[in-house]
This record gives structure tokens, sequence and C-alpha cells, in this order.
């Protein structure tokens, strides 16, 4: 038998190994790079330079210091949409309803935000009014897919994409709406939400057009507050624990039902006050359609940072940089920025399927590597019965 | 019958190494079997034994070494090889399909065919002819999740003669079965050898090797350890070569000296998950200080009965008393606070995460409690002195109290359990199947620490399907057999043949029981 | 005396699915027959059965229709309250309200707007015809479940047919001309196989999470599809291509009243047929298909009996995606002639629920199918009769609603009482 190591040696060694090792992200890197030299031949087959059109992607990315505040303004949303597919991972619940959470919280956000009772009061109550409506919107609808699939064992898969649609849908409605109006601009020549008072938007960095606004280090404290959560507290512990086995969760007398609903509810509130941040910080008011594919972004993040709250920041960042990045590679070398969207798809697959990068770069797998992402098991059985 | 010198044996396998990641599961074994006979392979729990035949199966393939069929050598690469060759296996967890038919069950991978279409019909013929050649009587057109386990066993038998398999390996076949089952599939094993089969007989059970064998060959951690003639082996000394060192058969323990009644269920009826009543008019009261063991044929409402006692899962009818205290409808948290302790049958799914460290699973539910956690706040450092302690009392082999559960081995897994349920303050202690599949180390810890928490006056309620189990530890005993209790006994006046008739007709009437 | 009692939850109860949605079904009815039939504008209404003119056609009055619908639905909640020994019955009345339901909203819809009547063959052979790749996806995830394979990829699986399939056909055929069409719907059915062959290596081989390589799938094929689009058919200014022409089945277009208007209809459509009639006789009557049927319960007893688990896998994911293809096809070259970014919109996640919906049974997996078919078609028809209540137009995006939320529904209502094959989702591992 062993006892924990407390030697003063270990001790250092611990904290190497914990801070300083470079492990745990090499399969990411190392799938970057892959999808990258995969993106190549595809930039290759119509007829493109391809190291070129990476350098050209790479200027519009960092190139300047507008460009790095234009990515860190763009990756704002995905980190808060990347926690919340994170949060619902480590309960072992796939959420694909954060396009459609994001776009509720985003709606009640601008709707909320144009109440005429509020429109004097100081930007210090305003903003958290705001926030609390995107968290309060995002939550709510969060919570269809988590009653359902506790009340009934509806797979939250199915009922989160179809709520999406129907929010975009609804959302399309409600802003594009001419008879009766609703929240439409009547002034805006496109459908748009009517703009929010000035004092209630989120302080701004740097300005320009895509601005870098206060809502960006919202999303670095709720990555600490996530992990938090998770890590420390004995809800946490629960949630990891419906995650882990469902069963075992339920024989140490955690409710079940409870967290699943608990989680999508948090889930929802976080993709919703990405939403209200958006509409506070970047627009200041809501244009339907803003946030297509967020969605599906947001779970790729979440995987590359293997639903680790603190993985999110740089994974969400590289995501967003690419996609501020696309135009002015398209501009420059008029290649499709479509290029980077399969690059993208390839990072998620070659770190999902991380055998294959290990294959090719001959990394070997350590135990409890895959960290988070391995402790909690999807459930991938359609309509299992609630626990 | 005994091997003469010039014959060669029908199946041999020659210095068979097998490693799994950090096991060494076979080491240079040598295995024969001859035409005719019945070889028991014996040995403990993880002893290789199952590695081994499922080497000679052909679902493993070994590291080292080879093996010969009729003096032929063979390399098998899937088991359609080694059926090929005339090899069938029957394994300790049935692989059927619950939800095809016996016939769809027998005929799969080498279906009768009309043209393209799957030919149903010849393939009942076929599986009816069968069972009257070997008296293994079945309904080929019943679904299989309909069956009794003896009737799904038969049903595995078929499928390999269905192959015509002249070599047999039946892996730890009478696990399920009650002990006049067993008898009774001793004589269709009997009639197998008569009509020319030869078979290979895996179990851990030294009374059915005597009774049974032609041959033993003896295994102990991956290796053969000797072989013994049945004439002349006795139960202890194969205990003894079992296990490599003198083991003690009967536990060490004294008469029980029962105080109050602490656990008392009357009327008690649970439902199984499809709705269908598993568990009605149950009563019993269990003492403090007593052990009452219930035997019983696994799927007779033994799952239900434990998880409405623990709470989780809320009977519809009757009433279970704690201590005084009504717990019917308690939740398993409140069940679990008010001195309920549960080492729950199945390990892996409900009593521990495998992917938590030792550390977390040994408060896996007290971890909202003082100290573990200061309102919603975990504290890690009560956590872990707590798993330092529980770790040293009750001999946790780990290399850390941060490694995840599941690199643990199975006992010591168990004793995390253990650990966790029998480290608090109990009233009562429900228990189920706590030694399934364990080494005889492990078994013997486990039930020493059992006793120790009777003495100390703790209720206990044992529940387990292996009848030694029960009739070695328990002061009275139940037998449970569709859902209801048919049967108590003090220990003393219990008898082996009595309990196994309840358990497989639910009475002792003799007309009944041959029907 | 009392005894003391610990914290404790509600009881189980034997009131259960039926019961409860009975239950709805009577407080559905109640409205119908207290508040809505009463408050209909009176005036008849037709269902036609022909084109006009001189239609065949059934007259009716909408508020005696519903007012008769919301009685029987009250009798549906007393069945299925009675208990129960009465289950049979209530099971059978449930079954009858909910395809009263369809007939339901028709004459509902009719009765609050302007339209004297509506020609329900046409309706029918609509929905039939929407459903089409609902009814393709559904069998391409029947063949991949039954085998042990979650597959969520299907929209991505008809995503990248349709985009490579119009591709195809744009480069070599300039989109006219069927031999280059037919050409091109096969390479759009290869497309399926050879993304169902991805799926088959990331979840079988390399054992990844299914429901993860599933969205790596669908996330690829967007990307790869609008990639295509923007770089290979933009450029060459297609406005629309060619798209398959109609067939008559001939002695069947005779059957009075229907015949000329069912078997009358495109290639894919009638291929949906054969595809489910096959899959159907495939699955249950020959050997491979009982072996496929077995890896999806207990692979590893499959094992046992020598059979290859993977190669089963291998062979049922890349026919699931052969089969995709074949839906993806329909929407490039059957249905409109052109491909756009993200065509399919949410079908293949439709047919995972027509799926569930028919329990991985072919021919319910094709009525559930059929199902979203009929409200993706009342949802174009209704949009059109400009339905009112009261003042308040109900908008189109009420009507392109529809599909989604008669998913939920039916996700939410049928699974609990849907089982999936037992190893529906598991990766296996050989063992070695």
């Amino acid at each position: 038998m062993t006892l924990p190591a407390t030697g003063q040696d270990n001790e250092a060694h611990k904290f190497v190994r914990r801070y300083f090792d470079l492990q745990p992200v090499l399969v990411p890197i190392c799938a970057i790079g892959l999808a990258f030299a995969i993106g190549s031949i595809a930039i290759l087959a119509v007829g493109e330079n391809p190291i070129e059109a990476y350098a050209e992607l790479l200027k519009g990315m960092f190139g300047s210091k507008d460009r790095i505040a234009a990515s860190l303004g763009r990756s704002t949303p995905y980190i808060g949409a990347a926690l919340s597919v994170a949060f619902a991972f480590r309960a072992g619940l796939f959420n694909i309803g954060v396009e459609g959470q994001l776009l509720i919280g985003a709606t009640v956000a601008a709707w909320v935000g144009t109440w005429s009772m509020l429109s004097d009061f100081p930007g210090l109550v305003l903003i958290p009014i705001i926030l609390l409506a995107g968290v309060v919107g995002g939550g709510l609808y969060g919570a269809i897919p988590g009653v359902l699939k506790a009340r009934t064992g509806a797979h939250e898969v199915i009922v989160t994409i179809m709520l999406n649609s129907i929010a975009v849908l609804y959302v399309r409605w409600l802003v594009g709406s001419q008879d009766p109006v609703i929240l439409r601009d009547m002034t805006a020549s496109r459908p748009q939400s009517e703009a929010i008072p000035d004092a209630a938007r989120l302080p701004e960095l740097v300005s320009g057009g895509q601005p870098l606004h206060f809502g960006f280090f919202l999303m670095l404290g709720l990555c600490f507050v996530v992990w938090f959560v998770l890590q420390r507290t004995t809800t946490g512990f629960e949630v990891r624990m419906v995650g882990a086995s469902a069963h075992a969760a339920r024989y140490a007398g955690v409710r079940v039902n409870r967290v699943i609903v608990l989680v999508m509810v948090s889930a929802g509130a976080l993709a919703g006050i990405a939403g209200a941040s958006e509409v506070a910080g970047t627009t200041g008011f809501l244009l339907p359609g803003v946030f297509l594919a967020v969605g599906f972004d947001s779970i790729a993040i979440a995987l590359l940072a293997r639903a680790n709250p603190f993985g999110i920041v740089p994974a969400a960042i590289l995501w967003g940089s690419m996609l501020a990045g696309a135009p002015l590679m398209q501009q420059e070398t008029g290649l499709s920025i479509d290029i980077v969207r399969i690059i993208q798809a390839l990072v998620l697959l070659f770190v999902a399927a991380d055998v294959i990068v290990r294959t090719i770069f001959q990394i070997k797998r350590r135990d409890a590597e895959m960290g988070p992402l391995a402790e909690a098991s999807m459930g991938s059985q359609w309509g299992a019965a609630p626990v | 019958m005994t091997a003469s010198a010039d014959r060669v044996p029908v199946l041999a396998a020659h210095g068979i190494t097998k490693r799994f990641p950090g096991v060494l599961a076979n080491e240079a074994v040598d295995f024969e079997l001859n035409q005719g006979e019945i070889h028991c392979l014996l040995g403990e729990n993880g002893a290789g034994k199952s590695t081994l035949v499922n080497i000679l199966f052909g679902l493993y393939q070994p590291d080292e070494g080879e093996l010969a069929v009729r003096g032929e050598r063979v390399r098998f690469t899937s088991s359609s090889d080694a059926i090929a060759h005339g090899i069938g296996m029957v394994h300790q967890h049935f692989q059927l399909i619950p939800v095809l038919t016996v016939a769809e069950n027998i005929v799969l991978g080498a279906e009768p065919r009309s043209g393209l279409r799957l030919d149903l019909h010849s393939a009942r013929v076929r599986v009816e002819e069968l069972s009257r050649q070997y008296g293994l009587e079945i309904d080929p057109g019943e679904k299989v999740e309909n069956l009794s386990v003896g009737e799904q066993q038969r049903v595995e038998l078929i499928k390999a003669l269905y192959r015509d398999a002249e070599i047999l390996i039946i892996d730890e076949p009478t696990a399920v079965l009650t002990p006049g089952e067993v008898d009774e599939f001793f004589d269709v094993v009997r009639s197998l050898v008569a009509q020319g089969k030869s078979i290979v007989f895996i179990t851990h059970k030294l009374r059915e090797v005597i009774a049974v064998a032609d041959r033993i060959t003896v295994m102990r951690d991956g290796r053969v350890v000797g072989s013994a003639d049945p004439e002349s082996a006795t139960p202890q000394s194969l205990a003894t070569l079992m296990v490599g060192r003198d083991v003690i058969l009967q536990i060490d323990k004294q008469p029980a000296s029962p105080g109050n009644v602490r656990l008392s269920v009357s009327g008690l009826e649970v439902l199984d998950d499809r709705g269908s009543t598993t568990v009605s008019k149950f009563d019993l009261e269990v003492r403090g200080g007593e052990i009452f063991g219930i035997a019983g044929v696994e799927g007779n409402g033994q799952r239900e009965l434990v998880e409405a006692l623990t709470g989780m899962r809320p009977p519809v009818g009757g009433h279970v008393e704690i201590d005084g205290v009504d717990s019917t409808m308690g939740t398993p948290r409140a069940i679990s606070a008010h001195g309920v302790g549960h080492v729950p049958e199945d390990r892996n799914k409900h009593g521990l995460i495998g992917a938590f460290t030792v550390a977390d699973n040994l408060v896996l539910n007290s971890y909202h409690r003082k100290p573990f956690a200061r309102g919603f706040v975990r504290q890690q450092r009560a956590v872990e002195d707590q798993a330092v302690d529980l770790v040293e009392r009750y001999d946790i082999r780990t290399p850390g109290i941060l490694i995840p559960a599941e690199h643990l081995s199975g006992g010591n897994q168990q004793k995390v359990i253990i650990a966790r349920e029998l480290s608090r303050e109990l009233r009562v202690l429900v228990v189920a199947q706590p030694t399934r599949g364990l080494d005889v180390g492990s078994i013997e810890f486990i039930h020493r620490r059992i006793v120790e928490i009777r003495d100390q006056g703790v209720a206990v309620l044992l529940v387990s399907a292996e009848l030694d189990e029960v009739l070695s530890l328990s002061d009275r005993i139940g037998v449970l057999y569709r859902g209801q209790l048919v049967g108590q006994f003090d220990r003393a006046q219990a008898s082996r043949d009595e309990i196994g008739l309840l358990m497989a007709c639910g009475t002792t009437e003799p007309q009944a029981a041959t029907g | 005396m009392t005894t003391a009692t610990l914290a404790t939850r509600r009881p189980m109860t034997r009131f259960g699915r039926l019961q409860t949605i009975g239950l709805l079904y009577g407080l559905f009815g109640g409205l119908l027959v207290a508040y809505v039939a009463p408050n209909l504008d009176s005036g008849d209404k037709s269902f036609a059965f022909e084109p006009p003119p001189d239609a065949a056609s059934l007259t009716f009055d909408p508020r005696t229709v519903v007012f008769a619908t919301g009685v029987f639905f009250v009798l549906t909640a007393v069945v299925s309250l009675l208990g129960p020994r009465y289950e049979r019955w209530s099971r059978a009345a449930l079954l009858v309200s909910t395809i009263l339901l369809a007939p339901l909203v028709v004459v509902l819809a009719l009765a609050l707007s302007e339209t004297g009547g509506t020609n329900v063959v046409a309706l029918t052979v609509e929905s039939l015809r929407l459903g089409t790749p609902i009814a393709l996806g559904a069998i391409a995830g029947l063949w991949c479940e039954r085998s042990g394979v979650v597959n969520i990829g299907i929209e991505g699986m008809m995503l990248a047919a349709a985009g490579v399939g119009f591709t195809v056909y744009a480069v070599l055929g300039d989109a006219s001309g069927s031999s280059w069409l037919w050409f091109s719907i096969g390479a759009a059915i290869l497309t399926g196989g050879l993304v169902g062959l991805l799926h088959a290596v990331v979840s079988v081989s390399f054992r990844v999470d299914q429901i993860i390589s599933g969205v790596v799938i669908n996330l690829l094929a967007l990307g790869f599809t609008s990639f295509l689009r923007s770089q290979v058919i933009v450029p060459r200014e297609i406005r629309t291509g060619e798209t398959t022409s109609a067939i008559s089945l001939w002695p069947l277009t005779e059957i009075p009243v229907v015949g000329e208007q069912l078997f009358t209809n495109k290639p894919i459509f009638f291929g949906m047929f054969a595809v489910v009639t096959l899959t159907w006789l495939v699955l249950f009557f020959t050997p491979w298909g009982l072996r496929v049927r077995s890896c999806g319960e207990n692979p590893h007893a499959v094992e046992t009996l020598g059979i290859n688990v993977i190669k089963i896998r291998y062979q049922a994911v890349i026919l699931g995606g052969l089969i995709a293809g074949l839906a993806g096809a329909w929407f490039s070259m059957e249905s409109t002639g052109g491909f756009q970014e993200g065509m399919t919109g949410g079908a293949g996640f439709i047919a995972l629920a027509a799926l569930i919906f028919g329990r991985w049974r072919p021919w319910p997996a094709f009525a559930g199918a059929m199902l979203f078919g009929f409200t993706r078609a009342l949802g174009t028809r209704l949009q059109i009769l400009d339905v009112e209540v009261g003042d308040f137009s109900i908008p189109s995006e009420f009507w392109q609603s529809l599909p989604y939320v008669v998913t939920i529904v039916v996700v939410a209502g049928a699974i609990g009482r849907a089982i999936p094959p037992a190893a529906d989702g598991q990766p296996y591992e050989r063992s070695r």
C-alpha cells in the first residue's frame, strides 16, 4: 500500500507536471497542424497557393493591433457558447441547442433593453438587467430539453436541434414581422430589432467593425466560475457523478433528473449571456441570422478544449480569429472563406478521433489524459429511460 | 477413464502465454483433453482459466505457444476457426440475444438458406431433432428473453451441438443453477460423454470437481500448478492447491447474540422496470447482531428487493421500518443518512465510479456532509485524510488515493465499497453478492468484516446467489422464490437439499418438485 | 402511535404514459367541444379528390366535424383512464385519435380561412413526396442503428451527397441532359457511401463516441459543400439544373380517382418505396439481416459464433450511407435542380425522429416519415390559405415550424416505450 507522496521533491515535480506539461496540448496542436495540411490539398485543388493563403489568413487573424482586437471580439460569444457545451458534456449531456439558446437569450435581452421604463437608468443598472435577461431567456430555453429528458427520456440531441430551428423561425418572425410590428425597428432598411439605449452598451476597449468589448472579460470570468463550480463545489461533484455514471449517482443519493434539468438550464443560461453580451456589446440591436453556426462551432471548441473551462479560451480565440481573418484572406487571394470551415471541421475530426493523430505523430496515451472528457460518458444511446 | 500413452489428445495446448496490459494472464500453460473424458479446469477467480479457454476457442490469440486438434497443429484467428475444428463453447455469461427466438439464436452464423432467404423452418426442425437426441427440452419458437436461466443454458448447449461440436468447453456452468439443476446438468454432461463428446469443464467449486471430473488440472496466477486424481482428491487438498496456502473453508465466527428487531419489512410489494410485480407479500424481520441470508436463483426479485429497501426503487405497497422509523418511501440519501449501509450487487454500475479517484469514491455518498463539505464548497483535505485512513484500515491495495478506481483490481474495488459502507455509524447493512468474482483472499477479508459488523450489533441482510456463501455466513436463512419468502430456517436446522428444493420450486412437496 | 418517517418522495404509481397522453387528448377534446366548435363560422367546406374541374369531392360542415372529433378525444381519455384491464382498447383509441389529428388540422385550417375546399389526394401525394428524403434518411439510420452504430450524421451524408452529386452534374453535364443526371445521382449515392465509410472508420474502428463522429460529419459536410459551391458551382453561373422527369407506372395509373395522381411521379420517389420494401425483406428474412440485427443487440455473442462484428457494422453503415446518398440526390436533382448551403434543412435529424417513432422498424419508420412529410405539406398548403384566428393572421413561420414541433412531441411521447437495439451506440472492441 502506498500513501500519497508529500515529500518536497514530489511537490515540485507535481508543480512542474501541472503547469509546464505540454503533453495535454500536444494532440490538439498536432490536430491543428494536420488539418491545415489537408486543407492545403483543397486549396491546391482549386489552383491557389496554400502558403500564400495561410499567410494572408494569419495576417487577417493577428496582423495588427486592430486585427487582434477584432479576433478577440469575434471570439467572445464562442467562449460563452463553448462553456455551455462543455458544462453539459460534464454531465454526459450533449447540448447542440446553443444556437437556439443564444438566440433566445439575445432576443430577450434586446427586448428588455428597449423597455421604455428602463431608458433613464444608468449603465451600471441597465447592463446587469440586460445580461440577466439573456440568462433568463437562454436558461428557460435550455430548460425545455432538460425537462423533456428528465421526464420522458427524449434525447437532448434531437430536441435541441429541433429547438434551434424553431428559435430561428420565431425570432425571424419577432424581429421581421411588419404586421403586427413586434420587435422590428421600422426605420431600418433590413429586419433588425430596435437599438438599446447607449447607456446599456458594454464599454468598448477597441472600437471598430468588430469591437473588443467588456464582454470578453465577462466570459473569462465565467470560465473561472464554471471551473470552480465543477471542481470545488458539491453541486459540481454531483454534475460530474451524473456524467460519469448516472446509476452510481442515483445510488449515492443524487437526484439525477434534477441535476439534468439544472445542467441544461445552466448551459442555456451560459449561452444566453453570450447572446446578451453580443447585443449589448457588439451590435446594440438584434440581427436575426447573426448567430448561424455558432452552435456547431461551440461544440467544436468545447471538444478541442476537452471540456476544460480554461482550455476553452485559447480554443475559442483560435476559432474566432480564423473566422475574423478569413474575409481578408478571401479579399487578397480570392479563395472562398469556406476553406476555413473545412479546416475547422478537420480539426474537430482529429481531436475527436485522437487515435489518428497519435498514430501519425507517435504520441503515447497517458492515463487519464483525456481528462474531463474521458470522465463523462456521453449517453450515446437513444431513449435510455429516465434513471 | 484415463488416457493411454499411445492415444493422441483431441485437444492440446502447449506453452501458452498470454499477456494483457499489466497482467500476465497465462504463462507457459500446457493442457490436454482426451477423447471421451471430462477434464476439469479448477482455479479461483482471476487464475487465468477463462483466458485459456478463450484461447482454445479462438477468441484470444496467444502471444506464445501452440494448439493442436487431434494431433494436428492449428492456429485460430477467430472462433469460426475453432468451430470449424469441432470445438463448441458454453460461456459463463450466456452469449444469447434476448429479443430473438431460440431457433434464431442457435442458427446465427450457420444459417440454413433456401435461395437468398433464411430458412427458419428447417432451422426449427433441426433444433427439435437435437433437443430430442440429447434430452434438452426446448421450444425453438420461444423468445430467449422469456426463458429461465436453466433453459438458456440448454440453448447454449444446443448452439454448440448444432455446429457438430465434438469438443465442448463449458465455463462455470453451475453458478446460476440450483442444487437440483446442477445434478440434472451433470447427468446431461455424462450423457454427452457417453455419446462420444469430450468436455473441458471450468469451475472453482471443489465439490463439483470431485463429483464430475475424470481428470483435474489446477491453475493459479496464470500457471498450471498441478493436477489431481478425482478418486483421491479431497476438498481441502484441492483448495490448498488452488490458493497456494492452507485455506479455512469454514468461517470462524461466534454464535449470534441477536438483540432487538432493527429491520422490519411487512407486505412489501415492488415492481420491476417493466412494471410487473416482482416482489410481493414480503415479510421479514432482522435483529441487531444477526446475519439474515437470502438464498435464491437470480432473477427471483433479489435486485428489486434490495433496491426497495435502500430507497432506489419506491415500493408500491407494504412497509419498511428501520429502528422504528418508517423508511418505506425514503430517498436513497435519507435512508443512507438513517444508518443503512448498502453494498450493491453490481459494483461497476452502482457501487463505484471508475473514472473518479479512490478518495472521491470513498465519499461517494457523504461528499455533501461535514467535514467533506462546508456549505457548497468541498473540502479536499478532509476527503484525502479520510481516504488515507480507510485505505490503511481496509487493506486497499492501491498505488495512491488519487488514482482512478478503475485501475484497481476487482477485490480492491470491492474493498473500497466495503470500507465506505462499513466505516459509518450503521443500524442495518444490506449486502448483495458481496464476493462475486473475487479471489479467495478478498472473499475471506470481506466475510470477516461482515461478521465483525454483525458483532457490533448491526442487522445484516445478505443476498447472495452463492448458496455456499449464504450457508457459511448466515445465522438465519430465507429462500426467495418468485418474489416471495418461501421458507425461513435457523442455520442449524437448514439443510442444503431442502433449501435447494425451495430455490427450484418454491416448495418442498415432492410432487411439485418433480413437476 | 405514529412512527417517525424519513424524507420521502412521490410514491410510484401505475398512472403511466398511456394515461397521461389520454388525459391530454381529453383536455384537448373538451376544448374542441366546448369552445372551438361553437365559435367556428358555419358554412360548408369540401375535400376534393381530383384536380378541378368536376372533381369528386366530399362536402361537410366543419363545426360538426370538429365537434365529433372532440367527442371522440374525450371518449379516448375515458377509456385510457379505465385502468390496465382496458389497455388494448385505450391503445387502439389513442392510435385512432392520433390519426384523426391530421384531418382535424386540415378542417380547422379550412374553417379559419376563406377557401372553400382543398384537394386531399394532392395533399397526400405531396406528403409522400416531401416525406421521401425523410423516409430514406430513416432507413439509412435504421441500417446503422440496427447494427449498433448511432448515426446522427445522416444530415451530413445527405448534404455531402446533394452537393457532390450536383457538382458532378454541373461540371460534367452543365446541369442538363438526363444521362449525366443519372450518372450524377450515382455519384451522389457513392458520396453517401463514402461518408458512411468515414463514419465507420471513425466510430467502429477508432471507437470514437458515435455521436461526436456524427457531429463531425455534419460539420465537415457543411464546410466541404459550401466550399464546393462557392468554388465550383457559383462560378459556372448555373441557375437551375434539370431534375429527374416524372414516370408513369402504367397499369396502376388507371386506378380511378387516385391512380393518375399517385403513380405519375419521379424516380427517387418510387425508389424510396423499393428501398423500404427491400430493407424490410433483407432485414427480417435473410441470414445477413439476422446478423445485422444480432450485432445491434449483442455483438459479443455474435463474435463467439465466429462472425466478424466489425465487418457487419462496416457493411451496414456503408449501406446506410448509400441510402442517405440517394436521399441527398433527391434534394439537388429531383426536387430543386440546384444546390444551396445547408439545403437539407434538418431533414436528417427529422429522419432520426421518424426512426425512433417507428421503433427501428422499416414500415413504422416509413409511417413516421410520412407524418413529417404531411406536416411539411400542410405547412406549405396552409401558408397559402392565410389562416386567421380572430384578427391574427397566423405567420408562415408558425407553419414552417410544425415539423420541428411535431418531432419534439413525437420523440418525447414515443421514447420510453421505444426500445432501441440493445447495443446501439456502444463502441465494440474485438477481444484479442
